[in-house]
């Protein structure tokens, strides 16, 4: 199976340990994944804002279509390519991109689910003995629909002690450039999610989402609660040499 | 007033101001998130309980779908069904024609004063306002509608008008507003509910003609149903003499049959109860019972302005049950009056621009983080995320955005190519400057939030290192 990894312009950018996390897990399980350097981004910002671009879902298209799979640490990217491509293209009357786009689409995995839906696989051999909590973004949720397999691989994580986050489906109030069209509300959703997060007691936020880390991170540094943000495969990669 | 009527408040400051003053509210926001709370959990119980649930509503989504695909059919049917049971149909193309029609019905009967039921559609056009420049006063007579009016407030919930007060502001509002208040009056909810019971008692006895809305609109009989809690709408629709009501012309349904769907997901979704506590049908005149002249305006009113749209026609399945309110996490922290419009929250954010032209209310699709629980819990399926993106896109290329355009063309051009993405990495560091404290517009984040300190390279450049 040729796999290719999208690494997604958040984590290329600004979490690579995120990026490099995601790489370590596929090859302990045997994998060579490829990046190709001709990735940029899968335009959801753009689109999400009102800004449809189909030259960036046409990048996507052209860059990962040779592949037989290809998988994203990313929710909400995953989100977009599989829900937005298409009606980006479409947008643009363009029907044999947006034919292209959803078969792309059909073979572009969120992380969580490529391990436990394609490779069939819940425990990735990791060792991470902390009190980690984890928050299921809506995205992963509500749009990909990934189920409890994050939390799946989380469990059979050795040495980790993982706490329930209360009132976990609510939104944190990121939403991208949500948060800096109506930062109020966002920073009261986000205020929310941090008291939760806080109330669990635990040293480490696991999600499948970097943006939504990114925020809730952004918070709890600012209000220094001393809690730190991880992304799913960061745990998933650590073993009991790291 | 214009046309579209009080679809949207024209005065009112954009979502985004609307929504600072109100999440420091402290009042607003605990009443709010009392109050939706409690919704979302009994609905939350009886959708667990109802084991066909999804399939009711792919049903209620298909139901409407096919009477939105053949509106004009079964709208002819309608009329013909009802007319011929003794109602007179009139046509409103929007809210100036809808208000003049019923303000002249009401003119030919002599009365002054008539009673309401609760009704969307009526407050969209602004009846009531409408009404009393003609000289005419219209009681509501619904509880929440009844705090709302004596309190010259606007409602912030399509089920819940007075959501957002609390019972020792609904006590205060009829002490000051209700001559007939009893002076001793507690905030114990059935001391307010009598004090209203009794003040309304007096109104339904002695008016002559009722205005109300319809939930559904039955083609094949002609027939309309109005369902409710208070029993409130259940006089209005049957002591008076005459009866005007103001229907949207998407509240079809094509059977008495289809009520079978719409009655299981229109309660547990609105109030969380299995069965209204009272649903009224009445099909034209029934000689000597009930009001004799019976009259049904059919409003458009900007809805087939919706129904043009490929994407957003299926916000006109809506059948206002406002499950999307109740856990939506901006309208829970804002409160309905931030959106400024008759209808808030999510279905708001998408059919109050459908109705009236993006142009008009380019805030409001904007109003969400696209979290998706609006969606999950549409008892007509409505993919309200879908249709927001889609009106932000409307919004951004019916009207220039200098700044934001030129930002966006931007970084679209930075991610077009191999080389230009590596340049615009390496600017990624420059953020370690600003993370504590950006310039606008980023200052909006970094007001409350940290921006990540950038990492010593990007992950590509680690990548090719690796890959040597």
């Amino acid at each position: 199976m040729r796999v290719a990894l999208f690494a997604t312009c958040l984590i290329d950018a600004l979490f690579p340990d995120a990026g490099k996390a995601t790489v370590q897990v596929l090859e302990r399980l045997g994998l060579h994944p490829e990046f190709p350097l001709e990735q940029t981004c899968c335009g959801q910002m753009h689109t999400n804002s009102g800004y449809f671009e189909p030259t960036l879902v046409e990048r996507y298209v052209h860059t990962f279509e040779p592949y037989d799979a290809i998988v994203a640490p990313s929710a909400s990217c995953v989100g977009a390519i599989r829900h937005q491509h298409a009606m980006i293209a479409r947008a643009a009357n363009d029907e044999t991109l947006a034919n292209r786009a959803q078969q792309t689409a059909n073979k572009t995995f969120e992380l969580s689910q490529f391990l436990v839906d394609v490779l069939h696989t819940d425990d990735v051999g990791a060792y991470f003995p902390h009190r980690v909590t984890y928050h299921p973004t809506c995205h992963s949720l509500r749009m990909l629909k990934v189920g409890d397999s994050p939390t799946r691989l989380l469990k059979n994580v050795r040495g980790i002690e993982l706490i329930d986050l209360p009132r976990s489906d609510e939104c944190c109030g990121f939403g991208g450039t949500f948060s800096i069209k109506n930062p109020d509300v966002s920073a009261a959703m986000l205020a929310d999610k941090m008291e939760a997060v806080i109330e669990t007691n635990a040293e480490v936020l696991c999600a499948g989402d970097r943006s939504c880390l990114m925020h809730i991170g952004g918070g709890l540094e600012r209000i220094r609660a001393g809690i730190r943000t991880l992304h799913l495969a960061e745990i998933l990669a650590s073993t009991d040499g790291q | 007033m214009n046309r579209s009527g009080d679809l949207i408040w024209t005065d009112d400051p954009p979502f985004s101001q609307n929504a600072k003053q109100a999440v420091h509210n402290s009042q607003l926001r605990r009443n709010v998130r009392n109050a939706t709370a409690t919704i979302r959990q009994r609905r939350a119980g009886l959708v667990a309980e109802t084991p066909d649930w999804q399939e009711l509503r792919h049903a209620g989504a298909a139901i409407k779908d096919d009477v939105l695909h053949h509106l004009d059919t079964y709208l002819t049917e309608f009329e013909q069904n009802a007319t011929a049971n003794g109602a007179h149909v009139h046509w409103a193309h929007d809210a100036t024609q809808a208000t003049a029609i019923v303000a002249d019905l009401i003119k030919e009967t002599g009365n002054t004063e008539v009673i309401k039921v609760k009704s969307m559609a009526t407050q969209e056009i602004g009846l009531v306002e409408a009404l009393k420049h003609q000289g005419i006063t219209a009681h509501e007579t619904d509880l929440a509608e009844l705090i709302i009016q004596l309190s010259h407030d606007k409602p912030s919930h399509i089920v819940v008008p007075a959501l957002h007060r609390n019972r020792a502001e609904i006590r205060r509002i009829f002490l000051d507003h209700m001559p007939d208040a009893p002076q001793d009056l507690t905030d114990d909810p059935h001391a307010l509910a009598e004090a209203a019971r009794l003040h309304l008692r007096r109104l339904f006895l002695k008016t002559k003609t009722a205005i109300s809305g319809a939930n559904f609109a039955i083609a094949e009989t002609g027939g309309l149903l109005v369902a409710e809690s208070e029993g409130n709408g259940r006089m209005c629709l049957t002591l008076p003499d005459t009866l005007i009501s103001v229907v949207g012309i998407e509240k079809l349904i094509p059977t008495f049959k289809d009520l079978e769907v719409f009655l299981q997901l229109l309660p547990r979704s609105a109030t969380g109860e299995r069965m209204n506590p009272y649903n009224s049908i009445w099909t034209g005149v029934t000689e000597n019972d009930g009001p004799q002249s019976v009259h049904i305006v059919l409003l458009d009113n900007g809805r087939t302005n919706a129904l043009k749209d490929g994407t957003g026609r299926q916000a006109l399945r809506c059948i206002r049950c406002a499950a999307c309110l109740n856990v939506c996490p901006v309208y829970e922290r804002t409160g309905g009056h931030a959106y400024g419009a008759t209808y808030p929250g999510p279905i708001g954010a998408i059919l109050t621009p459908l109705m009236v032209g993006v142009e008009h209310a380019p805030q409001l699709p904007f109003a969400s983080s696209l979290c998706g629980a609006c969606y999950e819990v549409c008892p007509v399926e409505i993919d309200i995320p879908t249709v927001l993106v889609k009106l932000r896109h409307d919004a951004v290329k019916a009207k220039p955005h200098k700044t934001e355009d030129a930002t966006f063309a931007a970084a679209a051009r930075a991610m077009s190519g191999r080389r230009r993405w590596t340049a615009a990495l390496k600017a990624a560091k420059a953020m370690r400057l600003i993370r504590h404290s950006a310039p606008p517009p980023l200052s909006r984040w970094t007001r409350t939030r940290d921006l990540p300190a950038p990492p010593t390279e990007p992950f590509r450049e680690w990548w090719k290192k690796r890959d040597r």
